[in-house]
């Protein structure tokens, strides 16, 4: 009778059953921000494409990236990537065995959070 | 009493076989691109809204196109394996299957792309 189930197992992390707290919530934003940064990639690579074929292509790639929706894009995505920077060094210190204890595991997720809004601003008035 | 070690004896038990290596390079790619995104951030943030001789002048800089390039190597890179643990939480069989080669498709068609962009303005 092992086998009954194969097949229909549940897949690893059972999101629903978990009440969403600091550390599940920034651990999900990590994901989330991390696979999003495809759109500005894309966006970016086919800007680089286009300046690289000429001014008449450029001016067209360039009319659609400096857009509101451009903006938007790459306004939301400087965010991303601050934030999934930030949870990204906090993966290299729980990697490392340490700041697990809930209390400095919150603390960091609220490090992530604030240092990414912080960074976003800073990087929007120098740029 | 057989003579084996824990490890000995765990060796190979595992789902998957491998797991390890993915897991490494996240580390050593996240670690590369921690010291090379903000970099680029700046200057491309200042390139970007620029006029089309700007944007040409500063990914023709020595230091700038090597900087991109890896960026989108290391980055994608990084990207692809992240999403294909992503794709393995979320979905099984064929689905699976079918997400990961997708993934790794997009990823290498923008590495390609974007290298030959860069090297195309800068050379």
């Amino acid at each position: 009778m092992a086998d009954v189930n194969r097949g229909d197992r549940p897949l690893s992390p059972h999101l629903q059953v978990y009440r969403p707290q600091l550390t599940s919530i920034t651990s999900i934003l990590t994901r989330l921000t991390g696979n999003a940064l495809i759109v500005a990639t894309l966006l970016i690579v086919w800007w680089l494409l286009a300046a690289a074929t000429g001014p008449d292509y450029f001016a067209t790639a360039n009319a659609v990236v400096t857009s509101w929706f451009g903006d938007l894009v790459f306004t939301l995505s400087l965010w991303a990537i601050w934030y999934h920077y930030f949870a990204g060094l906090r993966h290299l210190i729980y990697d490392a065995g340490k700041g697990l204890e809930i209390e400095t595991a919150e603390k960091l997720g609220i490090a992530c959070i604030a240092g990414s809004v912080i960074m976003t601003i800073i990087t929007l008035i120098i740029i | 009493m057989r003579f084996l070690t824990a490890r000995k004896r765990a060796e190979g038990l595992g789902a998957a076989h491998s797991g390890t290596e993915h897991h490494w390079y996240m580390i050593v790619s996240s670690v590369g691109l921690a010291l090379i995104v903000p970099i680029f951030l700046f200057v491309f943030g200042r390139a970007l809204g620029g006029s089309h001789q700007q944007v040409i002048d500063t990914f023709s800089h020595p230091a700038m196109a090597i900087l991109t390039m890896l960026l989108l190597y290391v980055g994608l890179q990084h990207f692809r394996k992240g999403a294909q643990t992503m794709i393995e939480d979320y979905a099984g069989g064929m689905t699976r299957k079918i997400l990961i080669i997708a993934v790794t498709v997009l990823s290498y068609g923008l590495i390609a792309t974007g290298l030959f962009a860069v090297l195309k303005i800068a050379l």
